[in-house]
């Protein structure tokens, strides 16, 4: 015998990987290990091959690649002896999936041990066929599992009828061949035949609605009956678990109980006996007892109503939140979720124990309480909840402030019952826990502050004194100091005095401090910063007085080496300076958003962001602003700018409305550059070359003028573009969008007259690469196309690391397949196909468009191309 | 019955035991446990033994320096899970003797079996130690 082939036994070399001191050791004995057991499968030595397959499952769990050894699993199960069958299947049931092709050919060997005469035989097959068999599998050998369940010994009996489980979920056509035989376990006595039957006949009963008939009429008082026998049996040591028989068959017959007994008041009629004396005569004092109360309350909840059951059903889970045990109150309040569906008002009861939970040092309990709260919460008992969940805002873990923040804005958002109410809590909320309320969140805030034109002197007042002692939180900084720029001249002269507030003395100066302080904080970001400036360029026309001091403050800033800040500054600056007729017009009041078109927006807007990676910040560091980093989101954008009203999405207003928007887009999108700029965003939009790059010309072409002071008008409208009328702003950027858009619509391509059978065309085509679409439609469903995407390699080099992208206008859904491989060989030597869905919500009335992405490599060097597709065959 | 893994772990976070009846890639499965182990092993004895970790509620329970976890789907009954666990490290026990982390490093095969005997396809086949182990037993003496 080859000495090499050998190599170690399987306990040296366990005991070596357990004396390996780091993650580098293990590695290396891994691998000489597996190059021996390559080798000893290359010279196909029976000998050792069930060793081979031992030590592969351990380095198989130790969570290294194992596939090389599947085929020896194969033989293994092939050989007559049962401990090398019993490996194989082990390693089978581990090293493989029912997805693997080698999985097919063991199907024969699988139905020769099905009719084994050796019934230890029969059951490993069972257990294998049951843990990984495949729908072809289970189509093949359904008869011989069927026939198993009638089999003599009951340890087979059992395991067929688990093995029928995988069966009927991989292949449901089969379900009525097993209804009878399963309906016949559910008589037997064994326990182990018994759980597995219920459990089969629960699965049954989940895919086959016949089947859930013929149980509920045939089987139910057969079940209640089981039941019964098993709660009243005598002590049975085998099967004892804290004083109770078999705890696990309990809990699958009543949740079988359940599935029969729900929507079907006859079959929940003749349940009610059992339930109630299983809810009421088990102990509750171990877990075992407690496991199956719980199984006992969510079948109660589910089958049809019984007032009585079920206010024992809810004192049950009351008893189980005031348990000591965290195990038990996580279930309870795991179970009052489901309890709110059918009885919110017995849940409420439990409110004052449940909010106790929020407050629970265990993350898992606080998770399920706060979202149990979260439902709990109407209009009449919003005010004291909020308060208490405020409270604890204050004392709460980092980690679970997100959470919290998130959960109260939108419950004070869903159920204020007067703004002055929501405005106070999200005060709070704000300077609490600023840095965790998202964008949305306080732009939403803004718009009602705007909106409520009697509140806005007490809300700036508010903040006012609030950011005197709160400074650190980011959001809670802007929304004072928009609040501050905006209605500066309400917190001095103490217009729209409450009856509620007490006066304050604001001088001019303090205010500005406030801004001042602000934009000197080291630790705020750009954001904040450029809305302090813009916040300054305010005051200084409201406070005249001030004037000279704030011009003091934004000329510091005209050396920045934040671009962002210093073109601000510079702007604001000659504002100040040269243009002080028109200063007061220029830094009026933004115009009052509607708060309907606002959510409306949001929720598009939202829907946005869901189809796309989380949008990217439009901040870069330098700060440099660009649209956005990824060009597929500006498309989505552009969308948004086809519905009917001619602005962007709600957070692209809001940006304009706060004077913050920082994309070159609407900066560049003045009057006086209209007809330039309108195409500039056009190709920001589509993202056609870097946005940055053509941002800057135009900017600075705008200063230089404003700076010489040549053509006032012009730069100044430029300007007034960037705080004024930000409908104007977004008007001037979208027009152009819509006729590109309607273009793509009344552009026929010319493939139009070739009937239903739509032409693939040729969608992408560079020196490099091609990407050809075939197009196929279903004629039941017209709005969807599927599209088959075929990319071919025209260039002599292979590409690695292939990927396309697609992104779509918002009328249309686009669905994106996997593709076929990430590599693609050379000079058109092999292709890469991967289908897509799109689905035209605006069918008939508008083609298809697409902006497409393909990143690969070639020889390591990443490479990038991108289009636009707009000659798609018309009407798809 | 939604049992879709089941782990045994030490209290370094190596694995032991790893048993999953639904299909993960070598890299989700390294990922996955990782994850999991992390967050289970950082709780301490008074928090609950139920976890939620992506789409799976994991119940763990802690034997001395071995960490038995499960994860089931989120309508199982997770105080049955609590008491399975129990049981197979009862059955265990029985077999091995005050069952300990080497014993089923070194008999990692005979753990398997024992847990094939219990679960099968994410459901609960038997529940009597003498009726688990018996086909055990008899492959210990036949060999």
């Amino acid at each position: 015998m080859n000495p090499f082939s050998m190599g170690t036994s399987l306990r040296d070399m366990i005991r070596a990987i357990r004396a390996c001191k780091t993650a580098a050791e293990e590695r290396a004995v891994v691998r000489k290990e597996c190059a021996s057991i390559r080798d000893a499968i290359n010279e196909n030595d029976p000998d050792y091959r069930h060793r081979n397959i031992a030590k592969l499952m351990f380095i198989h769990m130790l969570g290294y690649p194992t596939h090389f050894g599947q085929m020896e699993c194969l033989k293994l199960i092939a050989s007559p002896g049962f401990p090398e069958k019993r490996i194989g299947y082990l390693g089978l049931m581990l090293l493989l999936d029912e997805r693997q092709e080698v999985l097919m050919l063991v199907t024969n060997s699988l139905k020769q041990d099905l009719n084994h005469t050796n019934q230890y035989i029969v059951g490993l097959a069972l257990c294998a066929l049951g843990n990984i068999c495949s729908a072809e599998m289970a189509r093949d050998l359904a008869p011989e599992v069927e026939r198993l369940m009638q089999f003599r010994d009951p340890n087979i009996r059992k395991k067929a009828a688990l093995c029928s489980i995988r069966i009927i979920k991989k292949v449901p056509d089969l379900a009525e061949n097993f209804v009878n035989p399963a309906a016949s376990l559910l008589r037997e006595k064994h326990h182990g035949v018994l759980i597995s039957g219920v459990q089969l006949c629960t699965e049954l009963c989940k895919v086959n609605s016949d089947a859930l008939e013929y149980f509920r009429k045939k089987c139910t008082e057969g079940v209640v009956k089981t039941l019964k026998d098993l709660a009243n049996s005598p002590y049975a040591p085998e099967y004892d678990i804290a004083g109770i028989t078999d705890p696990f068959l309990h809990i699958r017959l009543v949740k079988l109980l359940r599935v029969l007994g729900e929507g079907d008041a006859d079959a929940s009629d003749s349940m009610n006996d059992i339930l109630a004396q299983v809810a009421t005569k088990t102990e509750s004092n171990k877990v075992a007892g407690n496991a199956i109360l719980y199984e006992c309350v969510q079948t109660i909840m589910s089958i049809e109503d019984n007032g009585g059951l079920r206010v024992l059903a809810i004192n049950i889970l009351g008893k189980f939140l005031s348990n000591r045990d965290n195990n038990i109150r996580y279930v309870a309040l795991n179970m009052l979720m489901k309890a709110v569906i059918v009885d919110a008002q017995a849940v409420q009861r439990h409110r004052a124990t449940i909010l106790e939970c929020v407050k629970d040092a265990d993350a898992s309990i606080r998770k399920r309480a706060l979202d149990l709260v979260y439902v709990l919460v109407n209009e009449s008992n919003v005010k004291p909840l909020t308060k208490e969940l405020i409270d604890y805002l204050e004392v709460s873990d980092q980690d679970f402030k997100g959470d919290l923040t998130a959960k109260i804005c939108s419950i004070v958002a869903k159920f204020s019952p007067e703004k002055i109410w929501y405005i106070d809590q999200m005060l709070k909320v704000l300077s609490e826990a600023g840095n965790f309320v998202k964008d949305e969140t306080w732009h939403a805030f803004i718009v009602v502050i705007s909106n409520a034109s009697e509140l806005q002197g007490y809300t700036v007042r508010a903040l006012y004194k609030a950011i005197q002692t709160s400074t650190g939180q980011e959001s809670f900084v802007r929304v004072a100091v928009w609040c501050i720029g905006e209605y500066g001249e309400m917190l001095v002269n103490n217009i729209g005095m409450l009856d509620i507030e007490d006066p304050i003395t604001v001088t001019e100066s303090d205010a500005v401090d406030v801004v001042e302080t602000t934009i000197k904080c080291h630790s705020l970001d750009l954001t904040t910063k450029a809305m302090a400036l813009v916040a300054l360029l305010k005051l200084s026309s409201r406070f005249p007085s001030c004037s000279e001091r704030i011009k003091e403050i934004i000329i510091q800033y005209k050396g920045n080496f934040v671009l962002e800040l210093q073109q601000r500054s510079l702007e604001f600056n000659s504002i100040i300076a040269k243009h002080q007729n028109i200063r007061s017009a220029l830094v009026e009041r933004m115009p009052v958003l509607d708060e309907a078109t606002f959510v409306g927006r949001r929720a598009g807007s939202l829907t946005d962001t869901a189809s796309t990676p989380a949008r990217p910040s439009v901040n870069l560091p330098n700060g440099v602003s660009k649209p956005s980093a990824s060009p597929l989101v500006d498309l989505l954008d552009l969308s948004s700018d086809d519905a009917p009203a001619p602005s962007s999405s709600g957070s692209d207003i809001l940006q304009d409305l706060l004077g913050v928007d920082l994309s070159p887009a609407s900066q560049q999108s003045g009057a006086g550059h209209a007809p330039k700029s309108g195409t500039d965003a056009l190709l920001d939009l589509l993202s056609i070359g870097s946005p940055t790059a053509q941002s800057s010309p135009s900017t600075i072409d705008m200063l230089s003028s404003s700076m010489n002071g040549k053509t006032p008008v012009s730069p100044l409208d430029d300007l007034s573009s960037l705080s004024l009328s930000a409908r104007a702003t977004s008007n001037a950027g979208a027009a152009p969008v819509m006729d590109l858009l309607d273009g793509f619509a009344s552009n026929p391509p010319k493939h139009e007259d070739k009937g239903p059978e739509y032409p693939s065309i040729t969608a992408h085509e560079s020196s490099s690469l091609r990407m050809t679409f075939s197009f196929s439609k279903q004629p039941e469903n017209p709005q969807t196309t599927v599209i088959q995407a075929t990319f071919t390699n025209l260039s002599s080099n292979a590409y690695t690391d292939f990927v396309f992208q697609a992104a779509v206008p918002k009328f249309l859904q686009l669905h994106l397949e996997p593709a076929s491989g990430n590599t693609l060989p050379a000079s058109g030597n092999g292709s890469i196909t991967q289908s897509m869905r799109v689905t035209n919500s605006q069918h008939g009335k508008k083609s298809l468009v697409m902006r497409l992405r393909i990143a690969y490599k070639v020889d390591g060097q990443a490479k990038l191309e991108e289009g636009q597709i707009s000659n798609f065959p018309r009407g798809l | 019955m939604g049992i879709r893994f089941v782990l045994m772990v030490n209290k370094q976070g190596q694995t032991r035991l790893a048993q999953y009846y639904e299909y993960l890639t070598i890299e989700e499965r390294r990922a996955l446990e990782g994850e999991i182990v992390r967050k289970c092993l950082a709780r301490t004895e008074q928090q609950c033994s139920f976890v939620e970790h992506r789409n799976y509620k994991i119940v763990y329970r802690r034997y001395a320096s071995l960490f038995f976890l499960v994860g089931v789907d989120d309508d199982e009954n997770e105080l049955a899970i609590l008491e399975f666990i129990h049981l197979l490290v009862e059955t265990m026990d029985r077999h091995f003797g005050n069952v300990c982390e080497l014993d089923i490093m070194f008999h990692l095969e005979k753990a398997h079996f024992m847990l094939e005997e219990m679960v099968m396809n994410g459901c609960v086949v038997e529940t009597s130690k003498s009726n688990i182990l018996t086909p055990i037993q008899l492959m210990d003496k036949a060999s």
